[in-house]
Protein backbone atom coordinates (compact mmCIF):
# COMPACT_ATOMS: atom_id res chain seq x y z
CA UNK A 1 0.00 0.00 0.00
CA UNK A 2 1.25 3.51 -0.82
CA UNK A 3 1.32 6.57 1.38
CA UNK A 4 0.66 10.04 -0.03
CA UNK A 5 4.28 10.41 -1.10
CA UNK A 6 4.08 7.07 -2.90
CA UNK A 7 1.00 8.19 -4.83
CA UNK A 8 2.88 11.34 -5.87
CA UNK A 9 5.91 9.29 -6.94
CA UNK A 10 3.77 6.98 -9.08
CA UNK A 11 2.00 9.91 -10.74
CA UNK A 12 5.35 11.58 -11.45
CA UNK A 13 6.08 8.63 -13.79
CA UNK A 14 3.25 9.92 -16.01
CA UNK A 15 5.10 13.20 -16.68
CA UNK A 16 6.54 13.57 -20.16
CA UNK A 17 9.20 15.84 -21.56
CA UNK A 18 7.78 19.22 -22.57
CA UNK A 19 4.60 18.95 -20.50
CA UNK A 20 2.93 21.98 -18.96
CA UNK A 21 1.29 20.68 -15.79
CA UNK A 22 -1.26 22.08 -13.35
CA UNK A 23 -1.05 20.61 -9.85
CA UNK A 24 -3.95 20.78 -7.42
CA UNK A 25 -3.70 21.23 -3.67
CA UNK A 26 -2.66 18.30 -1.42
CA UNK A 27 -1.10 15.10 -2.83
CA UNK A 28 -0.75 16.62 -6.35
CA UNK A 29 1.56 19.34 -5.00
CA UNK A 30 4.02 16.61 -3.94
CA UNK A 31 4.42 15.40 -7.54
CA UNK A 32 6.78 18.32 -8.22
CA UNK A 33 9.34 16.66 -5.92
CA UNK A 34 9.66 13.52 -8.07
CA UNK A 35 10.12 14.68 -11.67
CA UNK A 36 11.92 11.86 -13.55
CA UNK A 37 15.50 12.66 -14.51
CA UNK A 38 16.19 13.92 -17.98
CA UNK A 39 12.81 15.50 -18.69
CA UNK A 40 11.72 19.13 -18.58
CA UNK A 41 8.25 20.06 -17.35
CA UNK A 42 6.80 23.42 -16.31
CA UNK A 43 4.27 23.84 -13.55
CA UNK A 44 1.35 26.23 -13.97
CA UNK A 45 -0.50 27.60 -10.98
CA UNK A 46 -3.89 29.03 -11.90
CA UNK A 47 -3.51 32.16 -9.79
CA UNK A 48 -1.10 33.35 -12.47
CA UNK A 49 2.35 31.81 -12.74
CA UNK A 50 4.06 29.47 -15.15
CA UNK A 51 7.49 28.06 -14.28
CA UNK A 52 6.90 27.58 -10.58
CA UNK A 53 9.95 26.63 -8.54
CA UNK A 54 10.45 25.23 -5.02
CA UNK A 55 9.45 26.95 -1.79
CA UNK A 56 11.72 29.88 -0.88
CA UNK A 57 14.44 29.72 1.74
CA UNK A 58 13.47 31.23 5.05
CA UNK A 59 13.73 35.01 4.89
CA UNK A 60 13.27 35.07 1.12
CA UNK A 61 9.47 34.78 1.05
CA UNK A 62 7.69 37.33 -1.14
CA UNK A 63 4.03 38.04 -0.27
CA UNK A 64 3.46 38.86 -3.96
CA UNK A 65 4.62 35.44 -5.21
CA UNK A 66 2.35 32.57 -4.17
CA UNK A 67 0.76 29.44 -5.65
CA UNK A 68 -2.92 28.48 -5.86
CA UNK A 69 -2.69 27.03 -2.35
CA UNK A 70 -1.64 30.52 -1.14
CA UNK A 71 1.81 29.16 -0.25
CA UNK A 72 4.91 31.27 -0.83
CA UNK A 73 6.88 29.97 -3.84
CA UNK A 74 9.82 30.84 -6.08
CA UNK A 75 10.05 30.93 -9.86
CA UNK A 76 12.53 29.27 -12.20
CA UNK A 77 14.37 30.69 -15.22
CA UNK A 78 11.85 31.29 -18.01
CA UNK A 79 8.93 31.82 -15.64
CA UNK A 80 6.11 34.28 -16.32
CA UNK A 81 3.29 35.95 -14.43
CA UNK A 82 -0.13 36.74 -15.92
CA UNK A 83 -3.67 37.71 -15.00
CA UNK A 84 -6.48 35.29 -14.13
CA UNK A 85 -8.23 35.50 -17.51
CA UNK A 86 -4.98 34.63 -19.30
CA UNK A 87 -4.35 31.83 -16.83
CA UNK A 88 -7.67 30.21 -17.66
CA UNK A 89 -7.11 30.82 -21.37
CA UNK A 90 -4.15 28.46 -20.95
CA UNK A 91 -6.41 25.94 -19.23
CA UNK A 92 -9.62 26.31 -21.27
CA UNK A 93 -7.63 26.63 -24.48
CA UNK A 94 -5.97 23.26 -23.80
CA UNK A 95 -2.44 24.66 -23.67
CA UNK A 96 -1.87 22.90 -20.35
CA UNK A 97 -1.03 19.25 -21.07
CA UNK A 98 -1.83 17.56 -17.78
CA UNK A 99 -4.00 18.31 -14.76
CA UNK A 100 -3.46 16.44 -11.49
CA UNK A 101 -6.03 16.97 -8.78
CA UNK A 102 -7.61 15.43 -5.71
CA UNK A 103 -11.19 14.19 -5.36
CA UNK A 104 -13.77 13.18 -2.76
CA UNK A 105 -15.51 10.83 -5.21
CA UNK A 106 -14.96 9.52 -8.74
CA UNK A 107 -17.60 7.56 -10.65
CA UNK A 108 -17.12 4.74 -13.15
CA UNK A 109 -18.27 7.06 -15.96
CA UNK A 110 -15.51 9.59 -15.19
CA UNK A 111 -17.63 12.02 -13.14
CA UNK A 112 -15.77 13.74 -10.31
CA UNK A 113 -16.92 15.46 -7.09
CA UNK A 114 -14.52 17.49 -4.99
CA UNK A 115 -15.95 20.85 -3.97
CA UNK A 116 -18.95 20.57 -1.69
CA UNK A 117 -20.62 18.46 0.99
CA UNK A 118 -24.17 19.87 1.22
CA UNK A 119 -24.95 21.36 4.62
CA UNK A 120 -21.48 20.58 5.95
CA UNK A 121 -18.61 21.89 3.95
CA UNK A 122 -18.69 24.45 1.20
CA UNK A 123 -15.29 25.72 0.28
CA UNK A 124 -16.00 26.36 -3.37
CA UNK A 125 -14.68 24.91 -6.59
CA UNK A 126 -11.85 27.37 -7.18
CA UNK A 127 -10.44 26.50 -10.59
CA UNK A 128 -11.37 22.82 -10.45
CA UNK A 129 -14.49 23.06 -12.67
CA UNK A 130 -12.57 24.93 -15.37
CA UNK A 131 -9.70 22.46 -15.16
CA UNK A 132 -11.76 19.27 -15.40
CA UNK A 133 -14.05 20.65 -18.12
CA UNK A 134 -11.17 21.48 -20.44
CA UNK A 135 -8.16 19.27 -19.73
CA UNK A 136 -7.79 16.30 -22.05
CA UNK A 137 -5.48 14.53 -19.64
CA UNK A 138 -6.64 14.42 -16.03
CA UNK A 139 -5.16 12.27 -13.30
CA UNK A 140 -6.92 12.04 -9.96
CA UNK A 141 -4.70 11.53 -6.92
CA UNK A 142 -6.57 10.28 -3.86
CA UNK A 143 -6.91 7.63 -1.18
CA UNK A 144 -8.99 4.65 -2.38
CA UNK A 145 -11.40 4.93 0.59
CA UNK A 146 -12.57 7.77 2.84
CA UNK A 147 -11.99 8.12 6.59
CA UNK A 148 -14.95 5.83 7.30
CA UNK A 149 -13.45 3.16 5.07
CA UNK A 150 -16.03 3.65 2.31
CA UNK A 151 -15.00 3.43 -1.35
CA UNK A 152 -14.36 6.68 -3.20
CA UNK A 153 -14.55 4.88 -6.56
CA UNK A 154 -18.29 4.65 -7.07
CA UNK A 155 -20.98 3.55 -9.51
CA UNK A 156 -22.30 7.10 -9.32
CA UNK A 157 -21.15 10.17 -7.36
CA UNK A 158 -23.35 11.06 -4.40
CA UNK A 159 -21.89 14.55 -3.87
CA UNK A 160 -22.47 17.59 -6.12
CA UNK A 161 -20.39 17.17 -9.28
CA UNK A 162 -17.35 19.17 -10.29
CA UNK A 163 -17.37 17.79 -13.82
CA UNK A 164 -18.97 15.06 -15.93
CA UNK A 165 -17.20 12.21 -17.73
CA UNK A 166 -13.80 13.85 -17.50
CA UNK A 167 -11.49 11.67 -15.37
CA UNK A 168 -9.20 9.39 -17.38
CA UNK A 169 -6.82 7.97 -14.82
CA UNK A 170 -6.79 7.50 -11.04
CA UNK A 171 -3.83 6.76 -8.79
CA UNK A 172 -4.72 5.72 -5.24
CA UNK A 173 -2.89 4.19 -2.30
CA UNK A 174 -4.01 0.77 -3.65
CA UNK A 175 -3.94 0.94 -7.43
CA UNK A 176 -3.63 2.65 -10.79
CA UNK A 177 -6.92 2.60 -12.69
CA UNK A 178 -8.13 3.83 -16.03
CA UNK A 179 -11.68 4.99 -16.67
CA UNK A 180 -13.03 3.01 -19.65
CA UNK A 181 -16.49 2.49 -21.14
CA UNK A 182 -17.72 -0.03 -18.63
CA UNK A 183 -15.92 1.01 -15.45
CA UNK A 184 -12.56 1.23 -13.72
CA UNK A 185 -9.95 -0.85 -15.51
CA UNK A 186 -7.29 -2.05 -13.07
CA UNK A 187 -3.85 -1.32 -14.53
CA UNK A 188 -1.48 -1.80 -11.59
CA UNK A 189 -1.51 -2.89 -7.95
CA UNK A 190 0.36 -1.00 -5.24
CA UNK A 191 3.17 -3.02 -3.59
CA UNK A 192 1.76 -5.72 -1.30
CA UNK A 193 -1.84 -5.13 -2.37
CA UNK A 194 -3.89 -7.97 -3.91
CA UNK A 195 -6.52 -7.74 -6.62
CA UNK A 196 -9.01 -8.86 -3.99
CA UNK A 197 -8.05 -5.96 -1.68
CA UNK A 198 -8.71 -3.55 -4.54
CA UNK A 199 -11.97 -5.26 -5.46
CA UNK A 200 -13.18 -4.96 -1.85
CA UNK A 201 -12.36 -1.25 -1.75
CA UNK A 202 -14.01 -0.43 -5.09
CA UNK A 203 -17.78 0.08 -5.29
CA UNK A 204 -17.92 0.91 -9.01
CA UNK A 205 -17.46 -1.79 -11.63
CA UNK A 206 -13.84 -2.99 -11.55
CA UNK A 207 -12.50 -4.50 -14.76
CA UNK A 208 -9.71 -7.04 -14.28
CA UNK A 209 -8.01 -8.41 -17.36
CA UNK A 210 -5.35 -11.09 -17.01
CA UNK A 211 -2.49 -10.75 -14.54
CA UNK A 212 -2.41 -7.29 -13.01
CA UNK A 213 1.20 -6.22 -12.47
CA UNK A 214 2.52 -4.65 -9.29
CA UNK A 215 3.70 -1.09 -9.86
CA UNK A 216 7.39 -0.22 -9.79
CA UNK A 217 8.45 2.93 -8.01
CA UNK B 1 -2.51 64.08 -20.50
CA UNK B 2 -5.70 63.28 -18.64
CA UNK B 3 -4.94 63.24 -14.93
CA UNK B 4 -6.62 60.39 -13.04
CA UNK B 5 -5.12 61.17 -9.66
CA UNK B 6 -7.20 61.65 -6.54
CA UNK B 7 -5.69 62.89 -3.28
CA UNK B 8 -6.50 59.96 -1.03
CA UNK B 9 -8.70 56.95 -0.40
CA UNK B 10 -11.57 59.10 0.90
CA UNK B 11 -11.77 60.94 -2.40
CA UNK B 12 -11.28 57.68 -4.32
CA UNK B 13 -14.37 56.15 -2.71
CA UNK B 14 -16.70 59.10 -3.25
CA UNK B 15 -20.06 57.92 -4.53
CA UNK B 16 -19.92 54.45 -3.01
CA UNK B 17 -23.34 53.70 -1.53
CA UNK B 18 -25.25 51.01 0.31
CA UNK B 19 -26.48 48.20 -1.91
CA UNK B 20 -23.91 48.66 -4.66
CA UNK B 21 -22.12 45.90 -6.57
CA UNK B 22 -18.38 46.05 -5.96
CA UNK B 23 -15.53 44.20 -7.64
CA UNK B 24 -12.37 43.65 -5.62
CA UNK B 25 -9.11 42.30 -7.02
CA UNK B 26 -6.83 39.81 -5.32
CA UNK B 27 -6.29 36.07 -4.92
CA UNK B 28 -6.42 35.06 -1.29
CA UNK B 29 -4.77 38.00 0.46
CA UNK B 30 -2.34 38.51 -2.43
CA UNK B 31 -2.88 41.74 -4.36
CA UNK B 32 -6.00 42.87 -2.50
CA UNK B 33 -6.92 46.58 -2.38
CA UNK B 34 -6.13 46.94 1.32
CA UNK B 35 -6.72 50.68 1.52
CA UNK B 36 -10.12 50.57 -0.22
CA UNK B 37 -11.28 47.70 2.01
CA UNK B 38 -10.23 49.59 5.16
CA UNK B 39 -12.15 52.64 3.97
CA UNK B 40 -15.28 50.60 3.15
CA UNK B 41 -15.17 49.31 6.74
CA UNK B 42 -14.75 52.86 8.07
CA UNK B 43 -17.61 54.21 5.95
CA UNK B 44 -19.86 51.39 7.14
CA UNK B 45 -21.28 50.88 3.63
CA UNK B 46 -23.96 48.18 3.92
CA UNK B 47 -25.82 45.54 1.88
CA UNK B 48 -23.14 45.38 -0.78
CA UNK B 49 -22.55 42.59 -3.28
CA UNK B 50 -18.86 41.76 -3.54
CA UNK B 51 -17.34 40.09 -6.59
CA UNK B 52 -14.00 38.72 -5.43
CA UNK B 53 -12.28 35.37 -5.94
CA UNK B 54 -12.00 34.84 -2.18
CA UNK B 55 -13.54 36.33 0.94
CA UNK B 56 -10.39 37.06 2.91
CA UNK B 57 -9.64 35.49 6.29
CA UNK B 58 -11.50 36.16 9.54
CA UNK B 59 -9.50 39.26 10.48
CA UNK B 60 -8.16 40.57 7.18
CA UNK B 61 -9.22 41.40 3.65
CA UNK B 62 -12.95 41.06 2.96
CA UNK B 63 -13.24 39.21 6.28
CA UNK B 64 -13.23 42.69 7.85
CA UNK B 65 -16.43 43.60 5.97
CA UNK B 66 -17.98 40.25 6.84
CA UNK B 67 -17.32 40.81 10.54
CA UNK B 68 -19.31 44.08 10.36
CA UNK B 69 -22.06 42.29 8.38
CA UNK B 70 -21.67 44.80 5.54
CA UNK B 71 -21.90 42.18 2.79
CA UNK B 72 -25.27 40.97 1.52
CA UNK B 73 -23.96 38.74 -1.23
CA UNK B 74 -20.60 37.28 -2.23
CA UNK B 75 -19.69 36.09 -5.71
CA UNK B 76 -16.51 34.02 -5.35
CA UNK B 77 -14.85 30.81 -6.44
CA UNK B 78 -13.24 29.69 -3.17
CA UNK B 79 -14.09 30.69 0.38
CA UNK B 80 -12.39 27.97 2.40
CA UNK B 81 -10.19 30.16 4.56
CA UNK B 82 -12.85 32.08 6.39
CA UNK B 83 -14.80 30.58 9.33
CA UNK B 84 -17.07 33.62 9.73
CA UNK B 85 -17.95 33.37 6.05
CA UNK B 86 -18.88 29.70 6.38
CA UNK B 87 -20.96 30.45 9.48
CA UNK B 88 -22.89 33.29 7.77
CA UNK B 89 -23.38 31.20 4.63
CA UNK B 90 -24.61 28.03 6.37
CA UNK B 91 -26.96 30.10 8.59
CA UNK B 92 -28.40 31.83 5.52
CA UNK B 93 -27.38 35.37 6.60
CA UNK B 94 -25.11 35.69 3.60
CA UNK B 95 -26.10 35.01 0.01
CA UNK B 96 -23.34 33.23 -1.90
CA UNK B 97 -22.90 32.60 -5.60
CA UNK B 98 -19.99 30.22 -6.11
CA UNK B 99 -18.56 30.57 -9.60
CA UNK B 100 -15.72 28.61 -11.22
CA UNK B 101 -12.53 30.65 -11.07
CA UNK B 102 -11.96 30.87 -14.81
CA UNK B 103 -15.60 31.81 -15.36
CA UNK B 104 -15.30 34.50 -12.68
CA UNK B 105 -12.25 35.96 -14.42
CA UNK B 106 -13.92 35.84 -17.82
CA UNK B 107 -17.15 37.46 -16.52
CA UNK B 108 -14.94 40.39 -15.45
CA UNK B 109 -13.01 40.44 -18.70
CA UNK B 110 -16.25 40.26 -20.73
CA UNK B 111 -17.56 43.32 -18.86
CA UNK B 112 -14.29 45.10 -19.57
CA UNK B 113 -14.31 44.12 -23.24
CA UNK B 114 -17.98 44.76 -23.97
CA UNK B 115 -19.16 41.18 -24.43
CA UNK B 116 -22.59 40.55 -22.89
CA UNK B 117 -21.98 36.82 -22.44
CA UNK B 118 -19.81 33.88 -23.49
CA UNK B 119 -19.90 30.09 -23.63
CA UNK B 120 -17.63 28.05 -21.37
CA UNK B 121 -17.38 24.31 -20.76
CA UNK B 122 -16.76 24.88 -17.02
CA UNK B 123 -19.58 23.68 -14.82
CA UNK B 124 -21.55 21.88 -17.53
CA UNK B 125 -23.57 19.07 -15.91
CA UNK B 126 -23.11 20.53 -12.42
CA UNK B 127 -25.32 22.72 -10.23
CA UNK B 128 -23.42 25.78 -11.51
CA UNK B 129 -25.16 25.32 -14.88
CA UNK B 130 -28.67 24.98 -13.43
CA UNK B 131 -31.08 27.40 -15.10
CA UNK B 132 -28.51 28.50 -17.66
CA UNK B 133 -28.64 28.11 -21.41
CA UNK B 134 -26.39 25.34 -22.74
CA UNK B 135 -25.29 24.67 -26.28
CA UNK B 136 -23.22 22.17 -28.22
CA UNK B 137 -20.23 23.27 -30.29
CA UNK B 138 -18.21 20.65 -32.16
CA UNK B 139 -19.60 17.82 -30.08
CA UNK B 140 -18.89 19.38 -26.68
CA UNK B 141 -21.36 21.05 -24.31
CA UNK B 142 -21.00 24.63 -23.09
CA UNK B 143 -22.77 26.89 -20.59
CA UNK B 144 -23.76 30.49 -21.37
CA UNK B 145 -22.36 32.84 -18.72
CA UNK B 146 -23.14 36.56 -18.60
CA UNK B 147 -20.73 39.44 -18.05
CA UNK B 148 -20.77 41.07 -14.63
CA UNK B 149 -22.36 44.46 -14.08
CA UNK B 150 -20.75 46.40 -11.25
CA UNK B 151 -20.76 49.93 -9.85
CA UNK B 152 -17.19 50.13 -8.57
CA UNK B 153 -14.07 48.09 -9.19
CA UNK B 154 -11.28 48.31 -6.60
CA UNK B 155 -7.89 47.10 -7.78
CA UNK B 156 -4.37 47.11 -6.42
CA UNK B 157 -1.25 47.53 -8.56
CA UNK B 158 2.46 47.77 -7.81
CA UNK B 159 3.22 50.96 -9.74
CA UNK B 160 1.01 53.46 -11.45
CA UNK B 161 1.27 56.90 -12.98
CA UNK B 162 -0.94 59.98 -12.86
CA UNK B 163 -2.48 58.98 -16.21
CA UNK B 164 -3.81 55.80 -14.56
CA UNK B 165 -1.43 53.38 -16.26
CA UNK B 166 -0.72 50.31 -14.12
CA UNK B 167 2.04 47.75 -13.62
CA UNK B 168 1.48 44.70 -11.42
CA UNK B 169 3.99 42.55 -9.58
CA UNK B 170 4.20 38.75 -9.35
CA UNK B 171 1.03 36.82 -8.66
CA UNK B 172 -0.47 39.95 -7.05
CA UNK B 173 -1.65 40.60 -10.61
CA UNK B 174 -4.35 37.86 -10.61
CA UNK B 175 -7.88 39.32 -11.03
CA UNK B 176 -6.82 42.98 -10.83
CA UNK B 177 -6.22 43.61 -14.57
CA UNK B 178 -9.47 41.78 -15.49
CA UNK B 179 -11.48 44.06 -13.20
CA UNK B 180 -10.07 47.32 -14.61
CA UNK B 181 -12.78 48.97 -16.69
CA UNK B 182 -15.24 46.22 -15.80
CA UNK B 183 -17.32 48.49 -13.51
CA UNK B 184 -18.77 51.98 -13.96
CA UNK B 185 -15.86 53.41 -11.96
CA UNK B 186 -12.47 51.73 -11.51
CA UNK B 187 -10.39 52.82 -8.52
CA UNK B 188 -6.73 51.77 -8.54
CA UNK B 189 -4.52 51.97 -5.48
CA UNK B 190 -0.78 51.60 -6.04
CA UNK B 191 2.29 51.14 -3.89
CA UNK B 192 4.13 53.76 -5.88
CA UNK B 193 2.52 56.59 -7.85
CA UNK B 194 4.79 58.40 -10.30
CA UNK B 195 4.26 61.34 -12.71
CA UNK B 196 3.09 60.43 -16.21
CA UNK B 197 6.09 59.82 -18.43
CA UNK B 198 8.16 57.96 -15.86
CA UNK B 199 6.82 54.50 -16.68
CA UNK B 200 8.00 52.89 -19.91
CA UNK B 201 4.91 52.62 -22.19
CA UNK B 202 6.23 49.21 -23.32
CA UNK B 203 5.90 47.84 -19.81
CA UNK B 204 2.35 49.00 -18.99
CA UNK B 205 0.00 46.09 -18.12
CA UNK B 206 -3.22 48.13 -18.00
CA UNK B 207 -3.63 51.40 -19.93
CA UNK B 208 -5.06 54.34 -17.98
CA UNK B 209 -8.22 54.43 -20.11
CA UNK B 210 -9.54 51.54 -17.93
CA UNK B 211 -8.92 53.48 -14.69
CA UNK B 212 -10.97 56.47 -13.50
CA UNK B 213 -9.27 57.19 -10.17
CA UNK B 214 -5.77 56.39 -8.94
CA UNK B 215 -4.07 57.09 -5.62
CA UNK B 216 -1.01 56.02 -3.70
CA UNK B 217 -1.97 53.63 -0.92
CA UNK B 218 -0.48 53.52 2.56
CA UNK B 219 0.68 50.98 5.12
CA UNK B 220 0.45 47.82 3.03
CA UNK B 221 0.51 44.82 5.32
CA UNK B 222 0.66 42.20 2.50
CA UNK B 223 -0.15 39.41 4.88
CA UNK B 224 1.05 35.92 3.85
CA UNK B 225 -1.59 33.21 4.30
CA UNK B 226 0.63 30.14 4.03
CA UNK B 227 4.22 30.99 4.74
CA UNK B 228 6.00 27.96 3.31
CA UNK B 229 9.78 27.67 3.23
CA UNK B 230 12.47 25.06 2.68
CA UNK B 231 15.55 24.64 4.81
CA UNK B 232 19.03 25.29 3.47
CA UNK B 233 21.03 22.12 3.09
Amino acid sequence: MLDKTGIARRIAQELQDGYFVNLGIGIPTLVANYIPEGIDVEFQSENGVLGMGPFPFEGEEDADVINAGKQTITTLAGASFFDSATSFSMIRGKHVDLTILGAMEVAANGDIANWKIPGKMVKGMGGAMDLVASAENIIVAMMHTNKRGESKLLKQCSLPLTGVGCVKKIVTNLAVLEVVDKGFKLLERAPGVSVEDIQNATEGNLIIEGDVPEMTL
Amino acid sequence: MINRTVANVQEALQGVQDGMILMLGGFGLCGIPENAIAELVKLGIKEVTCISNNAGVDDFGLGLLLQQKQIKKMISSYVGENDEFERQMLSGELEVELTPQGTLAEKCRAAQAGFPAFYTPAGYGTEVAEGKETREFNGKMYVLEEAFKADFSFVKAWKGDTAGNLIFKGTARNFNPCMCGAASITVAEVEELVPAGELDPNQIHIPGIFVQRIFQGNNYEKRIEQRTVRTRE
